[in-house]
This record gives structure tokens, C-alpha cells and sequence, in this order.
């Protein structure tokens, strides 16, 4: 089922009825997509973060690129979500605590059908939805406002706290960076959720192994990373976060774990696909130019 | 006059507002027994979260929780509030516009003995600085419990700084605390005092002081710091010709700052500043402190004196 299609056969009801409706029902999800098809979505996904990152002249493309098959992999595999009603009260929630990584999740909301695709070179402009950094209060789709790092798990943590008040269903998602996991408030979290026994909250890092100055091994030592994870209460799942079937292996491990959170632990290639982006933390914080955005996206053919 | 502590007004209010409204959820870092939230969590322990010494966490959950339609209180001492974790406050609350309340215990000086390190004497400032809050700093416990329910009902992100000692009893329990309003509490046409917190009771005792030498001083109190109330600003600089400011707080970025933008901006008149100067304290006793440091009643007596000398 194409995603136009997925898109028609949602439900028809105003949003605003859906958005007070405190639905614990499942909504019906489009056929699931074949690896072929979850493929040709990530090639699109990163030829859009090429694309826009290259016309906004600056932004993340490295840590973008190597988070594209877990954001795809939620938004077409396991979220329950609702594109054309983005405050449907019984949503799962995706919270993208590295905000930097905003074209990975614009390229996905793009492709989900919660925004113009033309949109999205739009990116970074004055007056546009998407900011530099992901907001909230602009863009549809945007569960939080991110971009100083460290804050994301703990604000999940008040969602699926939430959710658990209020007798809801919904799952919680939290997309961290190895390299955010330098700040303490990351570890305050850690020990929050298991204290809270929050096993609707499922955190996902995305492992590329590089910060801005270099390798996470030379500017902040982070391991054994799996080990304080565990030693902070945390079922831990270590997948190739490249890898379609690993990755929704893991999400259904981690939907099973029950009274604690768990964490996918997801290795990644800081600028995966573009041949020159990866491993080179040089493409953090740099857009590719005209030159750069013309080999890529052959490369991405 | 009766001395009652604002944060058992506090505690107490925050469960009545409990029973009221299932949605209300409270969390603490660890101090629930100083900030009287204590009282809730025994009401209601499903809807209290203590987050332990983690006042960063504390504010972002606090965060995510508001965006998933509950109305959290989040309460700790206001040196930690907003020292501690300015930008998750800045981000997932301020630029987010969310429905968090934050109210904070031990604001200023006046918190004695525990010295530097728990004096928070830079909050206001911090917190005024973000766009889209509302400030409250309530003068007596009554107005403590008016206010923390005006939060609970109105949306978007509150501060309320409380102070550690009790307060005397300035209003009776038939006063309506309105949102943005000062209160005139003496009215009078040489000078204006305007204060806020525990500063509006030595306020009323140096404007009783200055009567009986035949200088009759208006007090407003200024318990909504942020928006603060312009027009009765303009309008005590037109009829008094006069401002002095009276907080218990550095000089810098709080109700001084802000009441003297007002008045340069609309109607400039003499100003003095009852506040901490670019200082920090020590340890001593609330009294001893509030002597050291120039904010007493007398303090404010000769600042309105100044102020009218100044006016020519």
C-alpha cells in the first residue's frame, strides 16, 4: 500500500474529536511495508536531508544520516500514529532528544504525510515550520523542542508518566545521541525511569560513535556504555541500526520487557550513504555545498 | 499581627487543588518537606513524584508531563530553581509555552543561616529573563494560596518565589489576589514604595514611620512581578513623583529593574533601590541579615527620604 493510500485510509474524524477521544484502541496500520519498499523510503529520506541541508546552506547532515533507518523503522513499522491528526490523544510518542538530527525527522514527517515533501527545503528560512532545531509549537508531528542536549529522556519520562496517570496505552520513544549521553542529566534520567519502572518508555541511541571534535573514545570516553545502561536498571538490545530486521527485532523486544525501561543500543555510520560524509565528524555541524550535494545525491541514486 | 509560614500555604492549597482537579500532579527534588509538598504526597503518593536530588531531570519531566495535559507543580528551593537548570527551564518550558508551575521556597536572603549557597538572591533576574513567564512573589500566606491557585487555573508557565521564614498576615481571607494587579495598600502623595514578597510588611512600617513625620507614602504591592502592572506604575510616578523599590534580591534584574523600565520609559521621576547590592551575604539569622544588608524598614525610610530630596 502506497503511502497516499496509507494516508486516505486513516480515519476521517475531526481532529478535534480524535484529539479528546482517550482511545486505548489500536488503529488499523497499512499492509507492512517489505524491506525493499523500507529501503527506497530511507534512500528518499536521506536524499531529502541531503537536499535540504545542502539548500539551508548549514545544518547536521552526519548525525541525520545515521539515524534514518530507527526513525524510519518507528514511523513506518512500529509507531501507532496518525500523520493527518498529529495530536491524537492516543499516538505513541516519538521524542527526538537530539534535536540537531531535525532533517532526519522533517524528511520523515515529510514522507509520513504530515508535511509538504516541497516543504522541506524550507529548512533553517525565516518564517518557515522548520527551525534549525526542532519546535514544537511549529512544525506538526514535533513532540518537543530540543536542540540543547541532555533533555529529551527526562521529558519522555514525563510523558509516559502521563500515560500510565492516565490509564493510556501509548508507548514512548526517545531518540538520544551517544554523544548527548555526556550529559549528566541523560544519567539523571536513567536512574528516573528505572526508579519509576517506566516499561512504556523505550530509549533508542543512536551509536555512530563520533561527536563535533572526533570520536566519542577521544573527547569523552563513554564505555562500557551497555554496561552503565544496565547498571542503571536498563534491559538493554544492541542491534545494527542500519538493519531493517534487527531494528524491529529490537523494537519488539522491547515492547515485551516489562517493570523497566529498556534501551536500544543502535550502531550506526555517522553519515551513512554518503560515501564521503561517513565516519568524518566533519559533517556534524557542516552542510554539504553544490559540489557535495551533486556527489551525494548520485550516490543516492 | 499573626505569623504564618507561605509555604505550609502552599502545601495545604496544592491539596485542595488535588481534590479538585485529578490532572494536578506535584514533583519535588528531594526537599518535599521543606517546600511543603509533603502534604500532597501523602494525599495523593500516585500523583507525587520525588525526583531525588535531580533538579534538571525534575523540570524536564515536569515538561513532558504538562504536554501530556497534566498541570505540574514542580517545587525545590529557588536557588537551585532556576540556578540549577536555566536552560531546561528556558527550553522545555519557556520557548515550549508549557503549563508548568514552578514554585519555589527559600528566595532570598531571608533564608539565614544556611549562608551563600542556599540565598538565592539572582532568581528573579534569571527567571524574568524568559519570555512568556508570569512571576509571583506573594507578600503574605494568604496571598500565597490565591496565587498558586490563579496558576493552577491560567494557563502557561508561572514562578512563585516564596521565602523561608513566616510571614505576618497582611490581608484577610475575604482578599481576591488579582493577576498583574498591585495592590495599594496605603495610599499617599510624596512618594511611592513599591514592594514585593517579605519586603511589602517593612514597606507598610516605613510609610506608618514616615506619616508620622508628615510624609504621607503610597505602597503598592507588586506581587505579580512579571507582567508587572504599568499603569499603576506610570500612575504612582505622576501622582507621587517619586519611586522607591524595596526586594529581597540583588539589585540587578529584579523588581527595581523592572519597575525603573517602566518608569524611564513613561514618566521618569527620582528612583532609590532597596535591594542587595552586587554582593553575596553570609550566615546569620534572618534579622541580622536583613540588617546587614540594608532591608529593613528603616532602609526603606531613608530611601523615601532621599528619593524626595531628590525630586527638587
Amino acid at each position: 500500500m502506497s503511502l497516499s493510500e496509507m494516508g486516505k485510509s486513516l480515519s476521517k474524524a475531526s481532529a478535534k474529536k480524535e484529539c479528546a477521544e482517550a482511545s486505548s484502541s489500536a488503529v488499523a496500520r497499512a499492509e507492512p511495508l517489505s524491506e525493499k519498499e523500507m529501503a527506497a523510503i530511507a534512500k528518499r529520506m536521506r536524499r531529502h536531508i541531503i537536499t535540504m541541508t545542502g539548500k539551508a546552506g548549514s545544518g547536521h547532515p552526519g548525525g541525520s544520516l545515521s539515524a534514518v533507518e530507527i526513525v524510519a523503522t518507528l514511523y513506518f513499522k512500529v509507531l501507532r500514529h496518525k500523520p493527518q491528526d498529529p495530536c491524537w490523544a492516543g499516538r505513541d510518542r516519538f521524542i527526538l532528544s537530539k534535536g540537531h538530527a531535525a532533517p532526519v525527522l522533517y524528511a520523515t514527517l515529510a514522507e509520513c504525510g504530515y508535511l509538504p515533501v516541497d516543504e522541506l527545503t524550507t529548512l533553517r528560512e525565516l518564517n518557515s515550520r522548520l527551525q534549525g532545531h526542532t519546535d514544537r509549537l511549529s512544525c506538526p508531528g514535533v513532540e518537543m523542542s530540543a536542540g540543547a542536549l541532555g533533555q529529551g529522556l527526562s521529558f519522555a519520562i514525563g510523558v509516559a508518566l502521563a500515560g500510565r496517570l492516565n490509564s493510556q496505552d501509548y508507548r514512548v520513544y526517545a531518540l538520544l545521541g551517544d554523544g548527548e549521553c555526556d550529559e549528566g542529566q541523560i544519567w539523571e534520567a536513567a536512574m528516573a525511569a528505572a526508579h519509576f519502572k517506566l516499561d512504556n518508555l523505550t530509549a533508542i541511541v543512536d551509536n555512530n560513535g563520533q561527536q563535533i571534535d572526533g570520536w566519542n573514545r577521544d573527547v569523552m570516553n563513554l564505555e562500557p556504555f551497555a554496561d552503565k545502561w544496565r547498571a542503571f536498571g536498563w534491559h538493554v538490545i544492541e542491534a545494527d541500526g542500519h538493519h531493517f530486521t534487527q531494528l524491529m527485532a529490537a523494537f519488539d523486544q522491547a515492547k515485551r520487557v516489562k517493570g523497566q525501561p529498556a534501551v536500544i543500543i543502535a550502531h550506526t555510520i555517522k553519515g551513512k550513504g554518503v560515501s564521503f560524509m561517513e565516519n568524518n565528524p566533519d559533517f556534524h555541524g557542516k552542510a554539504p555545498n553544490a559540489e557535495q550535494v551533486e556527489i551525494a545525491l548520485k550516490e543516492l541514486e | 499581627m499573626p505569623e504564618v509560614s507561605p509555604r505550609e500555604a502552599y502545601g495545604k492549597t496544592l491539596v485542595e487543588l488535588g481534590k479538585q482537579n485529578p490532572d494536578i500532579v506535584v514533583l519535588d527534588a528531594d526537599l518535599s518537606q521543606s517546600t511543603m509538598t509533603k502534604f500532597f504526597a501523602r494525599e495523593f503518593p500516585d500523583r507525587f513524584f520525588d525526583c531525588g536530588i535531580a533538579e534538571q531531570n525534575m523540570v524536564s519531566i515536569a515538561a513532558g508531563l504538562a504536554a501530556s495535559g497534566k498541570i505540574p507543580f514542580a517545587s525545590t528551593f529557588a536557588v537551585f530553581v532556576p540556578g540549577r537548570n536555566f536552560d531546561q527551564i528556558r527550553m522545555s518550558i519557556a520557548y515550549s509555552r508549557l503549563n508548568v508551575k514552578l514554585v519555589v521556597t527559600h528566595g532570598g536572603v531571608s533564608v539565614g543561616e544556611d549562608g551563600v549557597s542556599h540565598q538565592s538572591i539572582e532568581d528573579l533576574s534569571l527567571i524574568c529573563s524568559l519570555p512568556g513567564f508570569t512571576v509571583i512573589v506573594p507578600a503574605d500566606a494568604i496571598e500565597t494560596a490565591q496565587a498558586v491557585r490563579a496558576a493552577a487555573a491560567t494557563e502557561g508557565p508561572f514562578y512563585i518565589r516564596l521565602c523561608r521564614p513566616k510571614m505576618p498576615l497582611l490581608y484577610k481571607e475575604d482578599y481576591r489576589f488579582k493577576l498583574g494587579k498591585a495592590v495599594t495598600m496605603r495610599q499617599g502623595k510624596d512618594a511611592t514604595i513599591i514592594a514585593l514578597g517579605i519586603m511589602v510588611s517593612p514597606a507598610l512600617e516605613a510609610a506608618d514611620s514616615l506619616k508620622q513625620k508628615g510624609i504621607n507614602c503610597r505602597v503598592l504591592n507588586m506581587s505579580t512581578l512579571k507582567p508587572i502592572d504599568e499603569a499603576a506604575i506610570v500612575k504612582a510616578a505622576g501622582e507621587t513623583g517619586a519611586i522607591v523599590t524595596a526586594e529581597d534580591h540583588l539589585q540587578h534584574g529584579g523588581l527595581g529593574s523592572e519597575v525603573a523600565q517602566v518608569v524611564a520609559t513613561h514618566h521618569p521621576v527620582p528612583m532609590e533601590f532597596v535591594a542587595v547590592k552586587d554582593t553575596y551575604a553570609k550566615s546569620g539569622s534572618t534579622s541580622e541579615l536583613l540588617k546587614r544588608y540594608g532591608l529593613t524598614a528603616e532602609d526603606i525610610e531613608q530611601a523615601v527620604q532621599k528619593a524626595i530630596k531628590k525630586k527638587g
